[in-house]
């Protein structure tokens, strides 16, 4: 067997796809909350975190894996709804730092109740697929049919929401309305409902990625398993352009392969300070994002 | 038809509009004039339901528009090209006429066509994202998404602001024509009073949010003493 595909480059850049994947599902759901309700949401960790609790309780009244699933799905449907409904609603058309605020409050309480009932203790979720890296003539090989199972979900989750903007009446009808809502109101659109919409399916895709970074990283289900996640999706959202579904995903990508050989070949402590530095060079060469074309809207 | 019988709207201490009454025909075009400030924007954003009036009735026929959305009022058939034109500039041009054909019934590879046909140049453009296109075109466009949705009637907020005497022109026969070729009620605010009064088959005048004239476009036309009103000679 060719020792290349388990050299370390290959390795770390199978490793970094892995990461990346995720950090690019966490900026996407931020594209997708921005570019339907015009807010940036920092409790977007949180949220999908709190509905993963939710919906893997279901595990104490032995269902199985794709039940709980299809539970944290639904409590995030509902969490999503419910936050735009009760919390956010209040705050469209107020001052940009007005939603940040409230948002990174909500994060903390989140967090804090998370923490009271469940325990900061980590929770191990199960895996429908084994984690345990393939063998090549002897020697690992950084894939397991777990991460496969990660790429596959990431690429369909991507497919769909970009989809779902380029080529659906829905789509476009959640962009006028964080776009424009009193002209889309005009056209008979229902913003209000739409930007409810738009919360639900941000928080749907929240947790599906909370689903697998539990699932997969050592660490499990805990009340702060997206902190560090969500600052690098974040990056990655501000990177590829906040109003870029495909620059989300590929800036999240890429981040996690550079995250990867940093830590490989100098180390960990260094990943976030060169993270933030790719983050000022490209906002200085490309404000409005890598992939975000002029005409769109600048943040 | 639309119905308005005393209508007042206040913002705050400030009555933009007192006790408005005014009909506007089925498949006629009724100006509405009167210098900044007179409460044109107003009123329309009152029939639109962007504004809740404090008292006073607006009706399409037998139907009340008071305390409805707006969103509910536009699905009944009231188009609205507001001031400044409202087009969303990160949309191409096919997406905002897309946008504008989504709420009615109405096919949306004919209506696309037809409204290629009135407005060829936004034809040449529809993959064009409308940030880009001339004040002109934008107006077009903006005109061409109410339009698509086939209202039965189209409330225009200075349709020429910003365009050159041409483009004005050019604009006001295509309302003119569209007014003659179907039953489409027409609610024209405009400044440029000259140019709405030639095409217009009734016209009302406001000042300071009260009605000083409701006629005939060519008695208003002809009437000196009404100039004042609409050109803000009077204070």
């Amino acid at each position: 067997m060719d020792p290349f595909l388990t050299s370390r480059i290959v390795t770390d850049v199978l490793g970094g796809l892995t990461n990346g994947v995720t950090y690019g599902l966490v900026a996407l759901s931020l594209v997708l909350i921005w570019r339907s309700t015009g807010i940036l949401n920092f409790a977007q960790g949180a949220m999908p975190m709190f509905a993963t609790y939710l919906g893997f309780a279901l595990l104490s009244y032995h269902f199985g894996y794709w039940p709980c699933v299809v539970a944290c799905v639904i409590a995030a449907l509902l969490i999503g709804g419910l936050t735009e409904r009760l919390l956010v609603h209040r705050l469209y058309g107020k001052p940009e730092i007005n939603p940040i605020v409230v948002m990174v409050g909500f994060l903390i309480v989140l967090e804090a109740v998370a923490a009271a009932i469940w325990s900061s203790t980590p929770r191990s979720l199960p895996s429908p697929f084994s984690s345990i890296h393939w063998q090549l003539a002897g020697k690992p090989f950084a894939l397991s049919p777990f991460i496969v199972y990660e790429f596959a979900t990431a690429l369909v989750v991507m497919a769909a929401v970009a989809g779902l903007f380029r080529f659906t009446n829905l789509g476009l009808q959640l962009r006028a309305s964080a776009l424009a809502p009193e002209v889309s109101r005009l056209l008979g659109v229902r913003v209000g409902r739409l930007l409810t919409l738009g919360w639900m399916l941000s928080t749907v895709v929240g947790v599906i990625t909370t689903i697998l970074v539990s699932a997969n990283f050592f660490s499990g289900l805990t009340p702060t398993v997206m902190d560090g996640i969500f600052a690098y999706g974040f990056i990655a959202a501000a990177i590829g352009g906040l109003e870029s579904p495909v620059g989300a995903i590929v800036a999240g990508v890429l981040l996690g392969v550079v995250n990867q050989f940093v830590t490989d070949y100098v180390n960990q402590d260094s990943v976030i300070i060169i993270a933030l530095a790719i983050l000022v060079v490209s906002l200085m060469i490309r404000p409005s994002g890598v992939f975000t074309k002029s005409t769109q809207r600048r943040v | 038809m639309i119905t308005i019988e005393g209508l007042t709207v206040s913002f705050g201490a400030v009555q933009a509009l007192r006790n408005v009454s005014l009909v506007a025909e089925t498949g006629k075009i009724t100006a509405v004039l009167g210098a900044n400030g007179a409460g044109k924007t107003t009123l329309l954003r009152s029939i639109s339901g962007l504004k809740e009036p404090n008292t006073g009735t607006i009706h399409l026929d037998d139907q009340s528009l008071v305390h409805k959305r707006t969103e509910d009022i536009a699905r009944l058939g009231i188009g609205h090209v507001p001031e400044g034109r409202g087009v969303i500039g990160e949309f191409t041009v096919e997406e905002n006429l897309r946008l504008g054909a989504m709420m009615a019934k109405v096919n949306l590879s004919q209506g696309l066509d037809e409204q290629y046909a009135l407005f060829p140049v936004l034809g040449e453009r529809r993959k064009q994202h409308a940030a880009k296109l001339s004040g002109g075109e934008r107006q077009m466009l903006a005109m061409a998404r109410a339009l698509i949705a086939q209202p039965s009637v189209l409330l225009l907020d200075e349709p020429s602001l910003g365009l050159a005497p041409l483009v004005t022109q050019q604009l006001m026969h295509t309302i003119q024509s569209l007014c003659e070729s179907s039953d489409l009620t027409v609610i024209l605010v405009e400044q440029n009073a000259t140019s709405a009064l030639r095409i217009a088959h009734h016209a009302v005048v406001l000042h300071v949010g009260k009605v000083v004239a409701n006629d005939t476009a060519s008695a208003v036309s002809a009437d000196e003493n009404l100039r004042q009103y609409y050109l803000g000679l009077v204070e």
